[in-house]
């Protein structure tokens, strides 16, 4: 635990005048799972919009490897293996599951098919159920538009497209909010196994119990910046409720 | 988790799922898709017409008529259905088409003797390039200066328009080489005539483009969903103008059919266009929230205004009645494309025309339980 893989340093943000983040610290190492958690609009999202290059910082410095980078696009997060399930999901709703995950990486045939711009199909479509399996998505139907399935589905293939695609970071911005208690299990799992490849995980929720039981830290966010910074082993739901509300104020700063 | 090229490689060639799939589960398939809804209703308007009219409907040469009529709005009719799928909307195509007849017919008609092969690809170059800017034009303001879709359209219907008459002084340019009239305006191929090969060639490249290449499919996600196309890393200005780009260059060349089949530009006579081509996209089960569309439903959409102008023409009912009809048409089209948006948010999937005909009480029920 010497440097983390991604850092953020005195990151803000406004919106007109909101005031989205102010200030805000996050820190994340390999192979560890760290809950970010905070109040309704406290910015965990807006954070991990900026961390995933999907919005563009006022302020503030971004490190990945120790190294300063500057995300332009979510490309740039994305081409360093950091993935992110968004708390809106961003699937797009006409296309099928497996569109959704190859969409933007699409497998393109070899030679002149694939210059012309013809993608391998079967090969997406055979892949991308492994991949489902995997996770023991909820999914059956592989080539009908996600639009039409449920909440939970649509969440399962947002967190399935994520993990495939991450190697050194994965957000999940409230990735079990419509789940049941059976797949909110298998996401729980698959945080897990994710980690056990080495991969940071930062998982956003408002269930105490569920980040208690799965994270190594907890990251304390309110009013835009992060106020403390807790072992999971070492603390319990009042003390982390104490913290988002500000009764514990003055105890930690980060 | 990772996905590795490698195998997906080697599962390149494994069969599609698809080709194992039983026929008539395929077939059952295609008959609950809108466009094949679309093309029983023209079936059914093409039996009503034949029992009315058995000699003068019911012939080859009536419907190579039919065919050829709905030719250029085709070719027309793939680059706006790319265009609605993006959610967006062309009006300037027709305006398009007549700049770049105009423009090739320039063309021709200053370069050596206005005849000939060479004369010929010149102006179909012309042509080509002129569409391609308008598009090019179109693409630009909707995705890098943010203006709606349909108000750039107006704007470039008009200026398209107002241009060609700058160029012409409103009277239309006739130049066209005569071997561009013999093969592609009124020749033909084993009894096909040239402009319905070239149009039944555009709707199938457009078939392929939406349904087997990337760039169909981030049409498709652009029209879906913007954001989350920005959110993986696709660049959507730039596919927006691709778009845009390609339905231009199809309205360049619809222009030199238009020139060669009709020897004139036709500075008028494409006011409506616009709407004709959309009403057939519309009717052909796009929709116009963007997202999902198909090309081949576009061709049904436009035969059958076409079909049914033909018919009423031969059966001597004032072709007043066609307007009305088509109307009636795009307006039942587009209640359908809501009822299906409706019923996918809902999470039900009973949502061709038979079921919600016959089941409609069913439905009713279930929605008020
Ligand atoms: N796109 C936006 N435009 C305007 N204001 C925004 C935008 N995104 C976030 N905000 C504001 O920024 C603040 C932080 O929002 P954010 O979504 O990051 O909160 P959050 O911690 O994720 O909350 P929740 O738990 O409800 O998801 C809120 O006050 C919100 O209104
Ligand atoms: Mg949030």
């Amino acid at each position: 635990m010497t440097t983390p893989i991604y850092e953020a340093r005195d990151i803000s943000r406004s919106y007109g005048s909101v005031r989205a983040l102010e200030g805000a610290n996050f820190d994340v190492y390999p192979g560890e799972i760290s809950a970010l958690i905070g109040d309704n609009g406290a910015g965990k999202s807006t954070l991990v919009r900026i961390l995933s290059g999907a919005e563009q910082p006022n302020g503030g410095q971004i490190l990945f490897n120790g190294e300063p980078i500057q995300l332009e696009t979510p490309t740039d997060a994305r081409s360093r293996g950091i993935e992110t399930v968004f708390q809106d999901l961003a699937l797009a709703n006409h296309l099928d599951p497996i569109q959704n995950m190859y969409l933007g990486r699409e497998l393109m045939k070899p030679g002149v098919m694939g210059a012309l711009g013809f993608m391998q199909r079967s090969a997406m479509k055979n892949e991308g159920k492994r991949a489902f399996s995997e996770l023991g998505a909820t999914v059956r139907n592989f080539s009908g538009p996600v639009g039409g399935m449920s909440g939970g589905q649509r969440q399962a293939i947002a967190v399935a497209r994520a993990a495939a695609w991450a190697s050194e970071v994965i957000f999940l911005d409230e990735p079990t909010a419509a789940l049941g208690v059976v797949q909110t299990k298998g996401v729980m799992d698959l945080i897990r196994r994710i980690r056990d490849k080495g991969i940071a995980v930062v998982l956003i929720s408002h269930s105490m119990p569920h980040v208690l039981d799965v994270a190594d830290r907890v990251h304390v966010l309110r009013h835009g910046k992060r106020v403390a910074v807790m072992e999971a082993k070492h603390t319990n739901v009042e003390e982390l409720v104490g913290a988002m509300t500000g009764a514990l104020d003055g105890k930690e700063a980060a | 988790m990772s996905l590795e090229t490698e195998d997906a490689v080697k599962l390149r060639d494994t069969e599609d799922s698809v080709i194992r799939q039983p026929f008539t589960s395929r077939l059952g398939d295609a008959i609950k898709s809108q466009a094949m809804q679309i093309v029983l209703v023209w079936l059914a308007i093409v039996v009503i017409f034949s029992v009315l009219s058995p000699d003068a409907f019911l012939s080859v040469s009536n419907f190579r008529n039919i065919a050829i009529s709905v030719s250029i709005l085709a070719i027309l009719g793939v680059g706006t259905t790319f265009i609605i799928v993006t959610g967006g909307i062309d009006l300037s195509m027709g305006s398009v088409l007549v700049f770049s007849g105009v423009v090739a017919s320039m063309v021709m008609e200053n370069v050596g003797t206005g005849q000939g092969w060479g004369v010929a690809i010149l102006g179909i170059v012309a042509a080509l390039a002129s569409g391609l800017a308008w598009g090019l034009l179109n693409g630009f303001l909707v995705a890098k200066a943010k203006v709606p879709p349909m108000i750039v359209t107006l704007g470039t219907f008009g200026a398209a328009l107002g241009l060609s008459q700058v160029l012409t002084g409103g009277i239309d340019l006739r130049a066209s080489p005569d071997v561009l009239v013999d093969t592609v305006g009124f020749g033909s191929l084993f009894g096909v005539p040239s402009l319905v090969i070239i149009a039944t060639t555009v709707v199938i490249i457009g078939i392929v483009l939406l349904n087997h290449t990337r760039f169909g499919l981030r049409t498709s996600a652009v029209g879906s969903n913007a954001e989350a196309c920005r959110r993986v890393g696709i660049n959507v200005d730039r596919q927006l103008i691709k778009v845009y780009a390609f339905a231009g260059l199809l309205a360049g060349l619809a222009g030199v059919l238009n020139l060669s089949f009709f020897r004139s530009t036709t500075i008028a006579g494409h006011s409506l266009t616009n709407l004709d081509v959309i009403a057939g996209v519309v009717i052909g089960g796009t929709s116009l929230f963007g997202g999902i569309g198909t090309v081949f439903g576009t061709l049904v959409g436009l035969f059958i205004p076409a079909t049914l102008r033909n018919g009423f023409v031969i059966l001597g009912v004032e072709p007043y009645w066609q307007q009305v009809v088509v109307g009636a048409f795009l307006v039942g089209a587009v209640y359908v494309d809501q009822t299906r948006r409706a019923a996918n948010s809902r999470g039900t999937t009973k949502t061709s025309l038979y079921s919600r005909i016959f089941h409609r009480n069913r439905n009713t029920n279930r929605r008020e339980s």
